[in-house]
């Protein structure tokens, strides 16, 4: 069973920017997974009342977990641009090679753009 | 191969449970949801006016957002479990495969379900 050539076979490839992206995606998306401790965290601190939603936020506001935010934001972002290219190639469009490189500029603006945005509205803490 | 041998086999992930595409149908649904559900989710924490307790409080308690919440919640964590099934299958060799495949979907229906039910719990007033 274990003789025979298991994909991903990612040893006989010549790299490209492709497989870069495809790699990419699992990243961020095993990223956001362990960010989904962080939201059950601050959703149970919440239900919990005044005291445990406290405790989180004295965590929440340290610089390391305004770092942590700003990763879970890139990685958010990356992973839902992308995830939207994978849904659009699922239905047929933009398959071509012009094509799948013009999206792949339109991810990496988003992410940049968007990371610097959504760092500036949500790690100041509020708009009030 | 008997039934039982029969079933193992594909509880191994040796051969065709005809789940294919249940998998990769709830894979696509759930990332429409999440499309959806994740705007919302930042936007929402973008206006809010402060992140102290009695605004957040008060807006994930009001039945939309709580609604919402839930919403999120669910489908992240069963796009989550979907998706860090793939990559156990892809990554994860021999005997390790099944023992991560458990402990990925006894974790993931653990945040589930403690996500939405803390959502709930919000909404109700505790």
């Amino acid at each position: 069973m274990s003789t025979r050539p298991l994909s991903p076979h990612l040893g006989i490839y010549r790299f490209a920017y492709t497989m870069a992206m495809s790699i990419l995606h699992r990243a961020t998306g095993l990223v956001l997974s362990m960010g989904l401790l962080l939201l059950i965290a601050f959703l149970a601190a919440l239900a919990g009342g005044r005291d445990s939603y406290a405790r989180f936020t004295a965590f929440g506001g340290s610089w390391a977990a305004r770092g942590l935010f700003a990763l879970l934001i890139a990685a958010f972002l990356y992973h839902l641009a992308n995830g939207v290219r994978h849904l659009l190639w699922d239905a047929g469009i933009g398959l071509e090679r012009p094509a799948a490189r013009r999206s792949w500029k339109i991810v990496v603006a988003v992410v940049l753009a968007g990371s610097v945005l959504l760092c500036w509205l949500l790690l100041r803490g509020g708009h009030a | 191969m008997s039934d039982v041998a029969q079933a193992l086999t594909k509880v191994l992930g040796r051969g065709s449970a005809h789940e294919g595409a249940h998998h990769w149908r709830a894979q696509r649904l759930t990332a429409i949801a999440l499309l959806l559900l994740g705007t919302w989710f930042v936007i929402a924490l973008a206006r809010l006016p402060d992140y102290g307790y009695t605004a957040v409080h008060a807006w994930a308690s009001g039945l939309w957002n709580a609604t919402l919440l839930a919403l999120f919640t669910a489908a992240a964590c069963w796009h989550s479990l979907l998706g860090v099934q793939v990559v156990i299958e892809d990554y994860v060799r021999g005997w390790l495969r099944p023992a991560a495949l458990v402990v990925s979907a006894f974790i993931h229906v653990l945040l589930g379900v403690g996500g939405v039910l803390a959502v709930v719990r919000l909404a109700l007033g505790s």
